[in-house]
């Protein structure tokens, strides 16, 4: 589904990523895991096109979208939670979606489709975003990536700072996006949390992609882990 | 400070024939009045205070309505694209020197002339301002230190294209009615309605408070209820996140830049049949704006409006009872005042 090739990318005169590649098919779940600084937020804003890759691709369903303006990524089909939710703070919570409905023109029906997977934000449609809880603001960051419709969903570090329940919550999201066929790329620290939930794991180091394996193997042998991440 | 046909001041004159009344002046809020009431003492220093406050509240309106929307699009550019829009107020002296082009060229009554420009100014102004968002703002990247200087240049050149091509006269619009309106005092003395110093308005300074109103409620309509208003509030408060729910926000961009010279454009039509188009005349706008635009809060309409009309009506009432000069260094003290204790605006939020 989406397939990344050897980006090489950075802010300005700052390199950040020296070639990272993976792929991730429909309805598979691939988690990214990296110290921190490694580039693994970097990555995921080139994906959306917001850092200008310097070298490789980016190709979604066989179309090279690297190459596209910011702005046009997204109507291609990728929903995106951004590190520390980025909602439109002073907007509402039903303006914060409505910005997500508009990026594919969608309606109605994904609106309420999105609600009746997050209730809690129906009780809060006239809410400003900004003055919703930790947990409700998660909530929203997701269902606002959820109101593409996306074939690709990126996460990043959804549940930080989040209490067990919402984390199942997120959890749950994330596997009924699988269920339905999403290609899911998730950046995460909880390592129990990316056994359990990846099909594959792509570890990034210092801005290059090193080994990707399943989780199946890692939960068998945790060198790599230890390696990359330390635990 | 040029002043023509100022209303003469008949005591106890009732019912004035209708009127042209063409005051000549400069941009300084209530000239016309406070020449009026230096007359008045003169003639009669035992003045009542009430009918010379409503002279002066009705002055200080006009200037606060225009003043708002001309402070509105410095600010709505500010707030979405954080540039500092130093040629806002050559924008404003566009509009005024457009709608004069306009005016002259169609003939028939002034109404039509002036539809025509109210219409044809501020989109001229509008079209003006996204070629040079696309010439000089998006080529630096919207970097706000650069972009001052490139507002600079902007400002210089449509001070010069003007002066080329429109000359260094100031010139006169029509305005589309201008019947005079005396106001009503009721006289305790006599015990009776009638207007006993004569004092008047316009119904043209009538319409253009009512005019400003009118658009500060649709602009504010749009913002708030429109699809576009939420992509202009979305890109505002996250630009990177807008483009990544596919909001263009280099259309946005232009598209801010050209709706904050339209206002300040339509500003300057509403004002030009009091005050004449000239090729220098945008600068105290320019000025006043900022005041108004620090006072209220960047990029926050509610505190523009707010802002705009305290110091238009201030700016009206003082210079009428005490001086112009002591209403500008009020204004200037409060700029400082917030600047000190609530640097963010009266409304504004403070920088994430
Ligand atoms: N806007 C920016 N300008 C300059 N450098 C940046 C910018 N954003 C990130 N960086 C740098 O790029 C490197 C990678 O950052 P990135 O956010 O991609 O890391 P990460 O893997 O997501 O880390 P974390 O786990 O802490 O979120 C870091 O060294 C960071 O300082
Ligand atoms: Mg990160």
């Amino acid at each position: 589904m989406l397939q990344v090739d050897g980006i090489e990318a950075g802010y300005g005169p700052v390199k950040v990523l020296y070639g990272v590649g993976f792929d991730v098919r429909e309805g598979e779940v691939l988690c990214l895991l990296g110290r921190n600084g490694a580039g693994k937020t970097t990555t995921l804003k080139t994906i959306m096109g917001l850092v200008p890759p310097e070298a490789g691709t980016v190709t979604l369903a066989g179309e090279v979208i690297s190459a596209l303006p910011a702005h046009e990524v997204p109507g291609r089909g990728i929903g995106y939670v951004p590190q520390g939710r980025r909602l439109f703070s002073d907007l509402t919570v039903a303006e914060n979606l409505e910005v997500g409905l508009m990026t594919r023109g969608k309606g109605k029906s994904t609106r309420e489709h999105v609600l009746e997977m997050f209730p809690r934000l129906r009780e809060r449609l006239t809410q400003r975003a900004g003055t919703l809880s930790g947990g409700e603001q998660q909530m929203l960051a997701t269902a606002r990536a959820l109101c593409l419709e996306p074939r690709v969903l990126l996460l990043d570090e959804p549940t930080e700072g989040l209490q067990p329940s919402m984390i199942q919550l997120i959890r749950e999201t994330v596997e009924t996006m699988r269920a339905e066929g999403v290609a899911v790329i998730l950046v995460e620290q909880r390592i129990e949390a990316v056994l359990s939930l990846a099909d594959r794991v792509a570890f990034i180091e210092n801005g290059r992609s090193r080994e990707i394996v399943t989780a199946t193997e890692l939960r068998a042998d945790d060198t790599l882990l230890r390696k990359y991440v330390g635990v | 400070m040029v002043v023509g046909a100022v209303p003469r001041l008949l005591p106890g004159v009732v019912g004035f024939a209708e009127e042209i009344c063409i005051t000549l002046q400069a941009w300084s809020f209530g000239a016309a009045t406070r020449l009026r009431f230096q007359t008045l003492t003169g003639n009669d220093p035992g003045m009542e205070f009430g009918p010379h406050l409503l002279l002066a509240v009705l002055e200080g309106a006009v200037g606060a309505a225009v003043l708002a929307l001309t402070a509105l699009g410095l600010s709505l550019v500010f707030g979405v694209m954080r540039v500092v829009n130093v040629a806002h107020g050559e924008f404003y002296m566009l509009g005024a020197v457009v709608a004069w082009f306009v005016a002259s060229v169609i003939a028939g009554h002034p109404a039509l002339g002036f539809v025509a420009a109210l219409v044809i100014a501020p989109l001229a102004a509008a079209v003006v301002a996204m070629v040079a968002d696309r010439l000089v703002l998006k080529p630096v990247a919207y970097d706000p230190e650069a972009t001052i200087v490139g507002t600079i240049g902007i400002l210089y050149i449509l001070q010069q294209a003007a002066l080329m091509w429109f000359g260094p006269e100031a010139r006169p619009v029509e305005p589309p009615f201008n019947h005079r309106i005396a106001l009503p005092w009721y006289d305790w003395a006599a015990g009776e309605w009638f207007y006993p110093w004569g004092l008047s308005t316009t119904s043209y300074k009538l319409f253009v408070i009512a005019a400003a109103v009118v658009i500060l409620l649709a602009f504010w309509a749009v913002l708030t209820r429109s699809r576009i208003g939420l992509i202009m509030r979305a890109t505002q408060l996250d630009r990177e996140t807008a483009l990544a729910f596919g909001i263009p926000v280099g259309r946005v961009y232009s598209l801010v830049f050209g709706l904050g010279a339209g206002l300040a454009a339509l500003a300057a039509v509403l004002i030009v049949p009091i005050q004449q188009a000239h090729y220098l005349m945008g600068g105290d706008p320019l000025l006043l704006s900022f005041i108004v635009v620090i006072i209220g809060g960047l990029g926050s309409v509610r505190g523009t409006v707010v802002a705009a009309l305290l110091i238009g009506m201030s700016d009206g009432i003082i210079s009428v009872f005490l001086s112009p000069t002591l209403s500008k260094i009020l204004a200037t003290l409060l700029v400082a005042l917030v600047l000190v204790f609530r640097p963010q605006g009266l409304f504004g939020t403070r920088a994430a």
